[in-house]
């Protein structure tokens, strides 16, 4: 009792004021974090005046500071330029995020739940621990497996023609069509384990009164999931939605790049690749910050959008 | 008699679609792994047949001496192995330090310099503009470029904090009546406790380092010197990819290693360390990504 008596005194001198006598006391805490300022303004803020180049027609011999300006005229030849094909790459890069999104989470819920209904620790344990090893894997060994996988020899394509669904090879890297699904069950093989353990552990922190009381009704397994598991879980869901919406438009990089070749380039190619080739291949900075000045401003504003949404709704929010 | 509740026909049919679901998952997730086992442990041009599922057919091991005499990769490994450990040690002492400071209930700039790091989390340069500031660093062309930048993560030092706060401050009291310092205070007392969460970002680091690739390709395209393991298997897997439809031709070749043996026994030894470690060390990041939860 004494100690949290103690603890609230602590927690009523929050807002203390800034005297000699306490920043002495601390110097220790304002030496590191004096330390911490300065990196993490040169790593973390620093990059961000680098948007000055969005606005510029950057030369690297010339500098931040010496090239011109040229006003929104990158954002005009991005957006309006046919050739440069950017809002292609703007829908790949949503589409592909939704449709990951959207599997991952279905993927993740119902192994959580089907694992959950698994009583047997002796058989629920060693499919939980293999279940979440893909996560620990580079996307270049995963990536690689894939191709391995589907490859005109691989065992996707023994099984197609061993069932009769295909009487000849799919070649299934060389038609667009399959590309946005590939890339979909990539992160859902990788994924899905690791996601799933969130789940688990809103699922163990429900109420098991609940569960009894239902049963004692005369609920059956499926209608104690409806009626409590699925409810005992949405907050959680709700805040994984909110995180992984405003990652949205990040989570298109490393699969795309590493699976997408010239055949299937329409439909695989997203706005960080986009970035990739117009920045760093051929050297145009500006037009390459101005596409990422555009995710981030879209990235931002959709967090800010749904944590809004969220809050009307009286769930957990982010922020 | 309530036992026999559960066996009713929806109960059945609902465990056997269950245990069907949960086969082909398996099946799914560990086929794949041991068919590149499998692989590159087989003979190069008997692989080129297809066929080999989850045993090798012509036992060799030519593929992982022919690995292991690769200058790239070996340089490769070294590096991996290094950044592995240096950027581990490194981001985990400044993140626990960022940590330490910012749970202080005492420390004036709480608030405002906790919002700082929280920024960083959601806004960030982006690509072009953090290549700029790393070349005019000198950070390209570096090994450095592995480790420095990022050195403190929001996301680390918000689990970390997290875990903090839940310790009693009570603890910090007393040792500052017993005359300690702060930096007594973070190594002696609050370090000691912090064990289990230390050891979950440690390997949180440890296996984001070693499975990155993209900054050796953008910083360090140009200096062999610095490559890492997993760019170079996908320099291998990229040129695997262009050569698989002319499958043919390698068949008709006398080497006895291709293109496809190659890449396994490569793929084998990068993921070797994780797979080795893993069941030892798997209880750990289940207990970070609770102890931190998503919250914040």
């Amino acid at each position: 009792m004494a100690k949290e008596k103690k603890n609230k005194n602590v927690d009523e001198i929050k807002d203390r004021k800034i005297t000699w006598k306490e920043i002495k006391r601390q110097k220790a805490l304002l030496i590191i974090s004096f330390f911490m300022l300065v990196y993490g303004i040169v790593f973390y803020y620093l990059p961000l005046a680098g948007w000055l180049m969005a606005f510029q027609k950057y030369k690297p011999k010339l500098g931040i500071f010496g090239s011109k300006f040229v006003g929104l005229e990158n954002f005009k030849f991005l957006f309006m330029n046919k050739s440069v094909a950017f809002w292609p790459v703007v829908r790949n890069t949503f589409f592909m995020g939704l449709l990951n999104l959207v599997t991952q989470t279905v993927m993740a819920v119902l192994f959580a739940i089907l694992l959950n209904e698994i009583k047997a620790n002796v058989i629920k344990k060693p499919i939980q621990t293999i279940s979440y090893l893909p996560h620990f894997l580079s996307w270049i060994i995963v990536t690689g497996i894939l191709h391995d996988a589907l490859s005109n020899s691989g065992i996707v394509n023994e099984l197609l023609l061993k069932f009769g669904l295909t009487d000849r090879v799919i070649d299934f890297f060389a038609h667009p069509e399959y590309f946005w699904g590939i890339v979909a069950f990539a992160h859902c093989w990788k994924e899905t384990g690791w996601n799933a353990i969130i789940y688990l552990a809103a699922i163990t922190a429900i109420d098991p009164c609940l569960y009894e009381a239902a049963s004692i009704d005369g609920a059956g397994r499926l209608q104690k999931i409806k009626y409590i598991t699925l409810p005992g879980i949405k907050p959680t869901f709700m805040i994984l939605l909110l995180i992984n919406i405003g990652n949205l438009l990040n989570a298109g990089f490393e699969v795309q790049y590493l699976l997408g070749n010239g055949l299937v380039k329409k439909v695989s190619d997203t706005i960080d690749i986009f970035v990739l080739k117009w920045g760093i291949s051929q050297n145009d900075f500006s037009l390459g910050t101005a596409a990422g000045i555009f995710k981030s401003v879209i990235s931002i504003t959709l967090i800010l959008i749904f944590n809004n949404i969220a809050k009307r709704n009286g769930d957990e929010r982010l922020f | 008699m309530r036992k026999h509740k559960h066996y009713t026909a929806e109960s059945i049919i609902f465990d056997i679609f269950i245990a069907i679901f949960m086969l082909a998952f398996i099946i799914i997730t560990v086929y794949p792994v041991i068919n590149t086992i499998a692989i590159s442990f087989n003979d190069g041009t008997d692989a080129v047949r297809g066929g080999i599922h989850l045993w090798p057919r012509k036992f060799s091991l030519r593929n992982f001496k022919t690995v292991l005499k690769m200058e790239d990769l070996l340089v490769g490994a070294k590096n991996s192995v290094l950044r592995t450990v240096l950027a581990t040690l490194s981001s985990l002492f400044a993140c626990a330090l960022l940590a330490f400071v910012l749970s202080r209930k005492r420390f004036l700039f709480k608030r405002g310099f906790s919002l700082f790091w929280v920024i960083t989390m959601y806004v960030n340069g982006g690509m072009i503009p953090t290549f700029v500031l790393y070349k005019s660093l000198g950070l390209t062309n570096s090994f450095w470029v592995y480790v420095v930048p990022g050195m403190v993560s929001a996301w680390n030092m918000l689990v970390l904090r997290t875990y903090m706060h839940g310790l009693p401050d009570s603890l910090e009291e007393s040792a500052q009546l017993d005359g300690a310092g702060y930096w007594t205070v973070f190594t002696k007392i609050i370090s000691p406790l912090c064990k289990p969460v230390y050891a979950t970002i440690a390997l949180f680091v440890a296996v984001y380092q070693w499975n990155s690739w993209f900054d050796s390709m953008l910083y360090n395209r140009l200096a062999d010197e610095h490559t890492t393991l997993q760019y170079e298997l996908m320099k291998l897997l990229s040129s695997v990819m262009q050569q698989s439809t002319s499958a043919e031709a390698a068949k008709n070749s006398a080497a006895t290693v291709t293109p496809v043996t190659i890449r396994a026994a490569a793929t084998v030894v990068t993921m070797l360390p994780i797979i080795c470690l893993y069941p030892f060390l798997q209880r750990y990041f289940v207990t970070g990504l609770t102890i931190g939860g998503v919250k914040e």
